[in-house]
């Protein structure tokens, strides 16, 4: 029954992620505007996407949880990933 | 003595495992939205992009700008109660309501620029539109709509949670309520990270 | 010895004790007696149903009142019946007993659910007389004549989202339950194949209902703002929305039939008094079938206007299915092999379940693979099949668990007699009522119409007194179950001989369950 329950996470660590945050979303803008077509929004979602990371690694605390946190997290991703896929097998070929 | 510790011990992950599984019907409900979404994207792309021109960059930059930062503040009163700081948690609470709220403000002056210009569902200007036009900006209301009841909903909870941090409730000893409550307010910030790109960046 | 819960103080006085309670097995008895009661509308829906259709030509109905009354039909016994049917009733009550917990991890959001369900029915309830008139677009509620027609589907989609919300919840709770509250000693793999199938439900509930809840949340701001999602006549995708309603609706057939198939996986082994045969195999067919689940949902919509490419795909993995179903299947049979069999009743309802299950699961294949479906759907044998299914699957499995649980939740015995010729009426009324619709359907008779041509008479009479023969199974069996709770022979804690934990403490039992924490040191299928 090892949790850490009580984990300390410096001020510090914090304050990085939020410059990391604030820095990924000028350069998300800035991918935007250069205007790659259908890049830009693969690079906006994939951008999108290691914010959200950092928010749920650090923010969320996932780092310090149990595995089982961790790999409960992949379920739902998982599961909408296939909804989407499936739906799209339709809406590609329709 | 042992006995009981262990059992509040339990408590402490049980509470948290609710939390998390709750958070996973939240990605599905976004993510049943998104789908829609990515459907009416994928079919319009032209429109959608058009549509995009309509949107304020710079509010909706300063929105990501200020939920982003909330989320830090959020984290930051949490670490603050878990090591018995409470005047610094409270602060810290306080500046997370204080950052929803402009988040709020905000989302109204550009919810009431779209209506000034008749841009809003079932509107005459928005159906002498292209289809795709209609699908952007049902979804933008509807989607965005949705996240800010999400925003007002966290903003209640984390008053409650003030008071109770006031009252002592909430201490060092116990505070998977905060910490829950973060969670929440930390997947909100994730939506709109996904939101942001979706709506105001496909220029 | 402990008084049992019925008899415990509770903080409030009568009735209050039991709508403000926050005890699992309360809980559980408030969810089984709801669900019942409309079990009970619906039947009698159903049956009225049935004597409309008796011989063709009109007879009691107009076209607009008998699709009323299916889309009631429909919605009563999917969201209000089958749904919460075993998971919340049986489930609430058996589970936290099953695993040695004192009572489900959050008993105030479990209490809280069930507030959810009952708005939720009485506000679809209300949606028949308020507003433009009952909803007549059958229970799948497709755009666009959802959108358009006049009558009362904001309301009635409203309360389905509640009920939604409801099992969402719940499935939250069990899933924190059964992770984080098992007794010590009580392993994975020394759970019973209920708790199982439970696990497997709830992360369905979970994860399927909100794609449900975000889809009407549409319909209704669709139907209120005109903001276009799935009107045609805004660019929007009518099909989308059957995506999505078959998205949670194709898992949510597995809400309903898992718990079923873990009702009798349980029974199975202590009326044969041997070990079941393959337990990981059935454990892990339950999380395969909440897996696969969310892969198939497709092959409801085969003549709806999806791409080929994607009709061949669903249609493909929809036969993925029938591999950890099968598992299931021969499983039980092989642990009914050489054992020493006791024909009591919930063993005769779980092979009556066996039975109907095999014929809905392998019509269900003629229905998967895409050439045949493209002929029988939109048929009577799709009805014929998902009765055999929802009914003879989850509905057997459901009456062979509330006999093999009563003398637990009561503490009294049934009768026996009574209950056997309960069984014997409800499988032939049953096959003679659902069968005629297989005949039916492959000759061409569609669903959901109040009349047909006259050369379908002959199996729609066999079907309509089949209805009657059922419905007199239905009353003997509820007749006995209810006589039997005020004048039944007393059970003594544990009349099944059974192994598992449920049955280590009294019948019924106290307020948290057991007078001493149990500590497991063995599985629950072992007797010897």
């Amino acid at each position: 029954m090892e949790e850490n329950t009580s984990h300390h996470v410096a001020t510090r660590t914090f304050v990085f992620v939020w410059i990391a945050l604030l820095c990924l979303t000028g350069l998300t803008i800035k991918a935007a505007q250069m205007q790659m077509g259908e890049w830009s929004m693969v690079a906006n979602i994939a951008i999108a996407s290691v914010k959200a990371s950092l928010v749920l690694w650090f923010f969320m605390h996932l780092k310090y949880e149990k595995r089982l946190f961790k790999l409960l997290l992949f379920v739902p991703i998982i599961t909408i990933s296939i909804i989407i896929v499936l739906t799209f097998f339709d809406i590609w070929y329709r | 003595m042992n006995e009981t510790a262990h059992i509040e011990h339990r408590d402490y992950a049980t509470a948290k495992l609710g939390m998390w599984l709750f958070l996973f019907t939240e990605i599905l409900l976004f993510g049943g939205m998104f789908l829609v979404y990515a459907e009416y994207r994928q079919l319009n792309t032209a429109d959608f992009h058009e549509a995009g021109r309509e949107m304020n960059v710079f509010l909706g930059a300063a929105n990501t700008v200020i939920l982003l930062t909330s989320s830090l503040t959020m984290a930051l009163a949490i670490s603050a109660i878990k090591k018995g700081m409470k005047i610094r948690s409270l602060l810290f609470q306080a500046a997370t309501v204080l950052l929803g709220l402009g988040f709020l403000v905000n989302k109204y002056f550009e919810w009431s620029d779209h209506i000034r210009k008749g841009l809003y569902p079932d509107s005459p200007v928005l159906l002498a539109m292209s289809h795709g036009k209609i699908l952007f900006f049902g979804l933008y209301y509807v989607m965005t709509g949705i996240h800010a009841l999400h925003v007002i909903i966290g903003l209640s909870v984390i008053v409650f949670m003030f008071a109770l941090t006031l009252r002592g409730n909430i201490s060092d000893t116990d505070y998977v309520k905060l910490e829950n409550t973060g969670l929440f307010w930390h997947i909100v910030d994730i939506i709109w990270i996904y939101l942001f790109p979706l709506f105001y960046l496909i220029l | 010895m402990e008084a049992s819960f019925y008899h415990a103080k509770t903080r409030y006085p009568g009735i209050f004790g039991w709508i403000f309670t926050t005890d699992h097995k309360r809980v559980g008895l408030l969810y089984l007696f709801s669900s019942l009661s409309f079990f009970a509308v619906g039947v009698s829906l159903g049956l009225t149903m049935r004597l409309e259709l008796i011989r063709s030509g009109m007879h009691f109905y107009s076209a607009q009142t008998y699709n009323a009354i299916f889309t009631l039909h429909g919605v009563i016994m999917i969201f209000l019946f089958i749904i919460p049917g075993i998971p919340s009733s049986l489930g609430n009550f058996i589970m936290p007993l099953q695993i040695g917990a004192r009572d489900v991890a959050f008993p105030k959001i479990n209490i809280l659910s069930w507030w959810l369900f009952i708005m939720g029915g009485a506000i679809a309830v209300t949606s028949l007389f308020t507003g433009g008139g009952p909803p007549d677009t059958g229970w799948t509620f497709y755009v666009p004549y959802s959108i358009r027609t006049g009558t009362n589907i904001s309301l009635a989609v409203f309360g389905v989202f509640l009920i939604g919300l409801s099992s969402t919840l719940t499935g939250m709770n069990f899933l924190t339950t059964i992770h984080r509250l098992r007794a010590p000693g009580m392993t994975w793999k020394r759970m019973t194949l209920f708790t199982w199938s439970i696990y497997a439900t709830s992360w369905i509930q979970l994860l399927a209902t909100p794609v449900l809840a975000i889809t009407l949340l549409l319909l209704i701001i669709e139907r209120n703002f005109g903001v276009g999602f799935f009107d045609p006549a805004k660019g929007g995708d009518p099909i989308l929305f059957e995506h999505m309603f078959w998205i949670y609706s194709h898992p949510a057939v597995y809400i309903m039939i898992l718990p079923a198939m873990g009702t009798v996986t349980d029974i199975i082994p202590v009326f044969t008094r041997r070990n079941i045969f393959g337990y990981s195999f059935i454990a892990a067919s339950s999380l395969a079938i909440a897996f696969v689940g969310y892969l198939v949902w497709g092959h409801h919509m085969f003549t709806s206007g999806m791409s080929d490419t994607a009709r061949i795909i669903f249609s493909l993995l929809t036969f993925i299915v029938a591999v950890p179903s099968g598992v299931k299947v021969f499983n039980w049979i092989a642990s009914l092999y050489k054992g020493s069999i006791r024909m009591n009743a919930p063993l005769l309802y779980t092979l009556a379940f066996i039975f109907l299950f095999s014929i809905g699961g392998l019509t269900g294949l003629v229905q998967g693979a895409l050439a045949t479906a493209v002929h029988v759907h939109g048929t009577y044998f799709v009805v014929g099949h998902f009765h055999y299914v929802m009914f003879g699957g989850a509905g057997f499995g459901f009456f062979a668990g509330l006999h093999y649980w009563f003398p637990k939740i009561t503490g009294k015995l049934y009768e026996e007699h009574l209950a056997k010729l309960a069984c014997f009426f409800l499988f032939i009324g049953f096959n003679m009522l659902y069968f005629s619709m297989f005949v039916l359907g492959w000759e061409g008779m569609p669903r959901r119409y109040y009349d047909y041509l006259p050369k379908f008479n002959g199996p729609n009479l066999v079907a309509t007194i089949g209805s009657w023969i059922l419905a007199m199974g239905l009353i003997i069996m509820f007749y006995n179950l209810v006589h039997s709770l005020f004048a039944g022979n007393e059970a003594g804690d544990n009349p099944w001989e059974a192994a598992s934990l449920e049955w280590q403490t009294t019948s019924p039992p106290p307020v948290e369950n057991f007078a001493v924490q149990p500590v497991v040191t063995k599985g629950p299928y072992e007797f010897r």
